[in-house]
């Protein structure tokens, strides 16, 4: 009986509501439980119990990093997205949004001693503001109106302390997110006036709209009886700006719907494609000089292992070994961000030097296999014949290394080529990170993904093309 | 002074005992051969006269300059035309003008018989061409002594005759020649004296035609022996 029971429950029972979001992301939204990380707490994690409550179906959090919420909603990784997510136009015509649930204001935060210097946004004619990469805030800051230099970051705890340390003179962000930083970072201050106003929704996939329907019910329903402002007083974010939003809610507030998609217009195009050459300039130029400097580097390091005493030896051995073992994301966030304290390199800078330090270990690797690969007999022919050790290496070592290394060297420069889009983690903007934000802004890969793969093609292509040339033609 | 002197040389590698005392001499214009089996030390011998391994013991003097070597496999430089090999050292270490290298390298390509292969790269090279080129760039620094490791090895019975006639040429021309080989028919041929190395030391010294034909010694005639089994 009391299996038949259980069957008939488990039958019956819904499937949990699974909701995807960004615990990186951090407090108020979405962070891990301190007592439990295996859990999540915040404000937008109560809102999706209350969401999955009204549904009659169990919360299940899934963890998706920020910017790929949209894009895995959409391919059905989860139901329904949410973690500050912002309303946009472009994000209502390519999936299924909720009404808004929450009002909030994009405010500049600055150091306290700028507090008089920098108070709106045109006190920041050109400086450099940052901001979380692909939100509303980014694009305020893009308006050539503003006359600054925007930053962007794929995260929003680097632009404070980057503010602190003197790299950013403000940041525009969300006032949820503003309020945290000046609660962390001492010496920072935020002003109260909105720069811009947003709001945030829950994304579902473009076919799921009958559950976005009900989904937006629950909302307006926990509006009306004072639910959602409980969990917003809980979490310190309720303010007279949420009364007023409330207030007028009731579905109103809804922006364009998905009716009005209008796919990538040419004007959208040809808006992006002066953005995007610049950022593949930026990456020949970052790759071009980070490859310069792994080849010296490289030279200088596989001579010393193959000429060098003991100490030398090992010294650069352990280097090599050590940069080859750890991510090169590891080694880009401790120049940049792990080194600022003693030197604070311009984020260009610590890019090429974070690539070329990182591919130095590699080029030596191969110019050391290289320079063993001329045989020893040559050696001991060029000593009896007078030569020093310098000419030696100069006229006969070197040249055939050289054409040893040059193939598996074009290689390489093709894969650091690729390799430069990591640096956007750095705020560097080059080729990926524009299409990326080219991307978040029209809602699409399609376009921007064949534009950007094409600008890669372009680049590695030819250098393909003469590594095989010089590889046939020096083969034998 | 004689041209060459080697003296009591010992030599070990890796721990194991190459050269246990090594002493045979040579005069100027004389071509000397070295024969012994393989693993006997007849390499190492010539390397520590080209001052490649440093001696343990013993002394090795000769004249001014630094000796000439012609390596087994020839050492060409792979990424040099056959010219360019020869002009290497005159024009970067005797510091002459590269007229002047060309002018010397041609000479000596014509003397040896190669210069009609004088823009040819290493690879494209015939045995006894690459061998020809090896001996040019190692006469290029005018040596007091030209050594020669196991130049008959790869040569057919012709080319081993010409290789034969061409050092004759050489040392008629005051050169002093010393090299290694397996080839007693070439050594009664063309050498002046033969040294008999086995184990690491000289077990006799003397006339080709003394030492190769009537030999009394045990290590002289297992030499032979093998060598005409075809198996040194």
């Amino acid at each position: 009986m009391l299996t038949a029971v259980l069957l008939i429950a488990a039958l019956t029972a819904q499937p949990p509501l699974r909701w995807g979001g960004d615990a990186e992301g951090g407090a108020p939204f979405v962070e891990a439980d301190p007592r439990d990380p295996s859990k999540v707490q915040g404000f937008d994690v109560e809102v999706a119990e209350t969401i999955a409550h009204g549904l009659g179906r169990e919360a299940k959090f899934v963890q998706v990093a920020f910017a790929s919420i949209d894009q895995s909603v959409a391919r059905g990784d989860f139901d329904i997205g949410m973690s500050g997510v912002e309303d946009t136009p472009a994000r209502r015509a390519a999936l299924a949004a909720t009404i808004p649930y929450f009002e909030f204001r994009e405010v500049l935060t600055v150091r306290k001693e700028d507090r008089q210097r920098f108070r709106t946004m045109n006190d920041l004619r050109g400086r450099r503001v940052g901001t979380l990469g692909g939100t509303i805030a980014y694009e305020v800051l893009l308006n050539p109106e503003h006359g600054l230099t925007a930053v962007s970051y794929d995260d929003d705890v680097h632009p404070y302390e980057d503010l602190r340390s003197g790299r950013l003179d403000a940041v525009l962000l969300d006032n949820v997110i503003a309020a945290r930083a000046e609660r962390r970072t001492p010496g920072l201050v935020t002003h109260p006036e909105a720069v811009a106003t947003g709001y945030y929704i829950a994304v579902l996939a473009r076919e799921n709209h009958a559950l976005r329907d009900q989904v937006d019910k629950i909302l307006r329903a926990r509006m009306a009886d004072g639910t959602l402002e409980k969990i917003y007083r809980k979490w310190e974010i309720w303010d007279d700006h949420q009364l007023r939003f409330f207030a007028r809610s009731g579905g109103v507030l809804r922006g364009p719907g998905p009716d009005s998609r209008e796919g990538v217009s040419q004007h959208q195009l040809i808006r992006y494609l002066p953005s995007l050459f610049r950022a593949a300039a930026i990456t020949i130029a970052l790759s071009c000089l980070a490859m310069a400097l792994a080849v010296i580097l490289g030279i200088s390091i596989a001579t010393g292992r193959v000429y060098g005493g003991p100490f030398i030896r090992g010294t650069l051995t352990v280097y090599v070994e050590v940069i080859r073992g750890t991510p090169v994301l590891l080694q880009l966030f401790v120049i940049y961000y792990g080194l600022a304290p003693v030197i604070r390199l311009p984020a260009f800078v610590a890019a090429m030097a974070g690539l070329g330090l990182n591919y130095a270990a590699y080029e030596s690797e191969i110019y050391r296999s290289a320079m063993l690969a001329v045989p020893h007999g040559q050696l001991d022919a060029a000593r009896t014949l007078g030569l020093s050790t310098l000419q030696s290496f100069r006229l006969v070592r070197a040249p055939q290394a050289f054409r040893v290394a040059l193939a598996p060297m074009t290689n390489d420069f093709v894969a650091l080529l690729k390799d430069s889009s990591l640096v956007s983690v750095i705020t560097v903007v080059e080729l990926t990170k524009q299409t990326q934000i080219f991307a978040a802004n029209i809602g699409s890969w399609v376009v921007p993904g064949a534009i950007c793969a094409a600008m890669y093609l372009m680049m590695s292509l030819p250098l393909s093309h003469v590594a095989r040339r010089l590889e046939r033609r020096w083969s034998h | 002074m004689e041209p060459l002197t080697v003296e009591n040389v010992a030599l070990s590698l890796g721990g194991r005992e190459i050269l246990r005392g090594v002493s045979f001499a040579a005069g100027r214009g004389e071509i000397v051969a070295i024969l012994g089996l393989s693993g006997g030390g007849k390499t190492t011998v010539l390397r520590c006269i080209a001052g490649l391994e440093p001696l343990e013991r013993g002394r090795i003097s000769m004249g001014e300059g630094r000796p000439g070597m012609v390596f087994q496999h020839h050492s060409l430089f792979e990424h040099l035309t056959a010219i360019e090999n020869v002009m290497l050292a005159p024009r970067h270490v005797a510091r002459l003008s590269p007229s002047e290298a060309e002018k010397l390298a041609t000479e000596l390509l014509e003397l040896l018989g190669v210069a009609h292969r004088r823009d040819a790269y290493p690879r494209t090279l015939s045995g006894g061409e690459a061998q020809r080129v090896a001996i040019a760039r190692a006469m290029a620094m005018n040596p007091p002594l030209l050594l020669l490791d196991e130049p008959t090895a790869s040569l057919d019975p012709a080319r081993r005759s010409d290789l034969g006639q061409t050092l004759t040429r050489l040392a008629a021309a005051g050169s002093t020649i010393v090299l290694t080989t397996h080839d007693d028919e070439f050594a009664l041929q063309f050498a002046q004296r033969v040294v008999i190395l086995s184990e690491g030391t000289v077990v006799e010294e003397g006339l080709p035609s003394e030492v190769l034909k009537n030999s009394k010694h045990p290590a002289t005639r297992l030499l032979l022996q093998r060598v005409h089994e075809g198996e040194a």
